[in-house]
């Protein structure tokens, strides 16, 4: 086992994975020279140099583009996006181009691309820069789309991203980089696409989260547990492909459940979880399925409001007490 | 500069090849119209009358299933002229099971991985950014695969275009920019899209070496593209060209009203500069072919043209049930309503 970080498991699989294989480059804008704007690709320039860390203009659709030329014959890029807010430039290039090719080739050309990089709140970068993207994407029959909430599954999931055929976009929630952890001393480690975890074992709700909500739940379970409730923590980690058996047997076990995440509250990945809920466990329920989200604002600077919008510990606990009681 | 006799430069079989090919592709497309007409094509669909010298120059110039070839929606010459089973590419257009795509692309979507070509896009402008990527995968890779990256005009102005040609010209990526500018997108005029209609020099602000040619003359086409595709390859860097050529027909098989953007009278006057009657003349004028020969080719490609097209119309359409497949590579979405 090795002590690592979030933010430096995620260096370590791209390392790793780039060592491995020539057709593994990582593209986007300062990631080389100036190291990468959260420092996840520190260190890739001076040892692979610019022609597999490509430091690209500010041109988020053509450089994704050029990405998905480059995947198309094969190669394997890794886009960065600075923050994922700025995907929303290269939603052209991923949903109408990246998403479709294979599909609409009748499966002649596939796209083996990874999309990644920090998304979500970090502190008081404020309405442009603090979207959780991942709900649109998660939307979209063609990507995969994982948020991955531990150490290890940054690490591992990453690996599997890079193998994998089909484009994939990996959302690091930047409150996750400092968090710490443990990943195996196995290069070829890796954690499959569509398998939830339980996180928490429990008997009387279900908390069902992704990304840095699922290690609000944690802390959720533990405040729970210390009033005699016994909490379930189902991390989900992958929205498409979406394990919902595990999802649904932890609802049939603890008859309620809670969806925590950190994008807008409306039209959320954790609308589509809870609808889920509601169709297919809707006899084993013993209340509705309720969700916290953020705020339906965009994300203000001030630390106050900014505290206010994203779902903490307070939020999912306030929830529970006054919808179950 | 003294003028070259371009016929001398091509072989007979060569001209005849031109020739044959050009013919085909009108053929092929007065076809797709017809069908669509009656109704057994769907959609939206474009084709390349009047544009035929364009494709068939450049295509002589590259080495097929080696280099790249990425294009709009007005897509069926490319793989036609590339060798890609024409009842595969008239069975796409029509949405059946033995389309190049399966049926899941259409008319605007053809692709034909294993000869490199690479589609068949509908986003106007899009997919000039893939073809830088095809350019860059070639440069990373070491190998001297030259991409053909044709656009239209109305293309020539969207954000993705520019955000490419600066990154083939900061990177050397080995990609030509074809921009076919035939005047129009869609209903609307260059003079009222483009605010320099002088699109050739889009690719001077990045240092992209760039030009204007004639696309109405397949000899000239043909030399030009030779020249280009040569220096491309054995440089390694990018280019823009913008070929002048024109629609003969609607945008689309759906553009019913042409006076609603230009006038009978100019497209009488483009229409004196068809490519097919422009080398018919030249191989008259030359001795290279009788006109009996013209004419039996002309019947010989219309029988095989209605050939193609009876064989992809006895194509079945796709089963239901594949809606499912080729999403991923790997696994199948969630499946039901
Ligand atoms: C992004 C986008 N906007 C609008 C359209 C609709 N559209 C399809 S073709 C076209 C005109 C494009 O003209 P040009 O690039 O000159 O190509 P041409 O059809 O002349 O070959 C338009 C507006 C589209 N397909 N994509
Ligand atoms: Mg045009």
């Amino acid at each position: 086992m090795i002590e690592t970080t979030f933010r430096d498991a995620i260096h370590r699989c791209i390392d790793e994975e780039m060592e491995r294989n020539p057709d593994v480059f990582v593209i986007g804008e300062d990631i080389g020279r100036y190291e990468g704007t959260f420092k996840v690709t520190k260190g890739l320039w001076p040892k692979y140099g610019e022609k597999r860390v490509v430091d690209t203009p500010i041109v988020e659709p053509g450089f994704t583009g050029i990405a998905i030329g480059a995947a198309m014959t094969g190669l394997r890029p890794i886009v960065e996006m600075m923050t994922m807010s700025f995907s929303i430039l290269a939603l052209d290039q991923i949903i109408n181009h990246a998403a479709k090719i294979h599909y609409m080739t009748g499966g002649q050309v596939s796209v083996p691309m990874v999309v990644r990089g920090p998304g979500g709140a970090a502190k008081q970068l404020s309405a442009q820069h603090s979207h959780s993207l991942e709900g649109w994407y998660a939307h979209v029959p063609g990507l995969k789309v994982v948020a991955p909430a531990t150490v290890q599954d940054a690490y591992g999931m990453l690996k599997t991203a890079v193998w994998d055929d089909n484009p994939v976009i990996f959302t690091e929630n930047p409150g996750l980089y400092t968090l710490k952890g443990t990943i195996p001393d196995d290069k070829d480690f890796t954690v499959p696409f569509g398998k939830a975890q339980i996180l928490r074992e429990g008997s009387d709700l279900s908390l069902v989260g992704y990304s840095r909500m699922t290690q609000v739940n944690l802390a959720v379970a533990e405040k729970l547990a210390e009033k005699g409730l016994s909490a379930e923590v189902v991390d989900v980690r992958s929205l498409l492909p979406l394990d919902t058996e595990t999802i649904y047997a932890s609802v049939r076990k603890t008859h309620r459940a809670v969806v925590v995440y950190e994008d807008w509250r409306s039209g959320g990945f954790g609308a589509e979880i809870a609808a889920r809920i509601g169709e297919d466990c809707f006899d084993d329920l013993d209340s509705p399925v309720l969700r916290v989200g953020g705020l339906n604002v965009p994300m203000p600077y001030a630390r106050v409001l900014e505290l206010e919008c994203i779902p903490d510990v307070d939020d999912v606990l306030a929830t529970i007490e006054r919808k179950l009681g | 500069m003294a003028q070259v006799d371009l016929t001398s430069l091509e072989s007979p079989a060569k001209l005849e090849e031109f020739y044959r090919q050009m013919v085909f592709i009108r053929h092929f497309e007065e076809r797709c119209n017809v069908a669509y007409r009656q109704g057994l094509i769907g959609g939206y669909m474009h084709t390349y009358i009047g544009m035929e010298a364009t494709g068939v120059g450049f295509h002589h110039a590259i080495k097929v299933g080696w280099d790249y070839v990425i294009t709009a929606y007005r897509d069926h010459p490319q793989p036609l002229l590339m060798g890609s089973d024409p009842v595969a590419v008239m069975a796409e257009i029509m949405g059946r099971k033995g389309g190049l795509s399966k049926g899941k692309g259409g008319s605007m979507h053809i692709y034909d991985k294993e000869r490199n070509f690479f589609g068949g896009w509908g986003i106007v402008g899009g997919h000039t950014a893939l073809g830088g990527g095809l350019a860059f995968a070639a440069k990373y890779r070491g190998e001297d695969r030259v991409t053909l990256c044709y656009l239209g005009d109305g293309a020539a102005n969207a954000g993705v275009f520019f955000e490419t040609l600066n990154m083939a010209g900061l990177w050397d990526l080995p990609c030509i920019f074809i921009i076919e500018n035939n005047e129009f997108a869609m209903g609307t005029r260059l003079e009222y899209h483009a605010a320099d209609t002088e699109l050739w020099k889009r690719g001077l602000p990045f240092g992209i070496e760039s030009e204007r040619i004639d696309g109405m003359d397949v000899l000239q086409v043909a030399a030009d593209a030779r020249r280009i595709v040569d220096k491309v390859r054995k440089e390694g860097k990018p280019y823009l060209v913008e070929v002048m050529n024109y629609r003969f027909v609607g945008h689309g098989a759906a553009d019913n009203d042409r006076q609603l953007y230009r006038t009978k009278e100019e497209e009488e006057q483009a229409m004196r500069r068809d490519p097919i009657a422009l080398l018919e003349k030249i191989l008259l004028d030359r001795n290279v072919m009788t006109r009996e020969k013209m004419e039996a080719i002309e019947a010989e490609t219309e029988a095989r043209v209605d050939e193609i097209y009876e064989k992809a119309k006895a194509s079945p359409f796709p089963d239901p049930h594949e809606v499912y497949d080729d999403l991923y590579t790997d696994l199948g979405p969630e499946r039901g309503h």
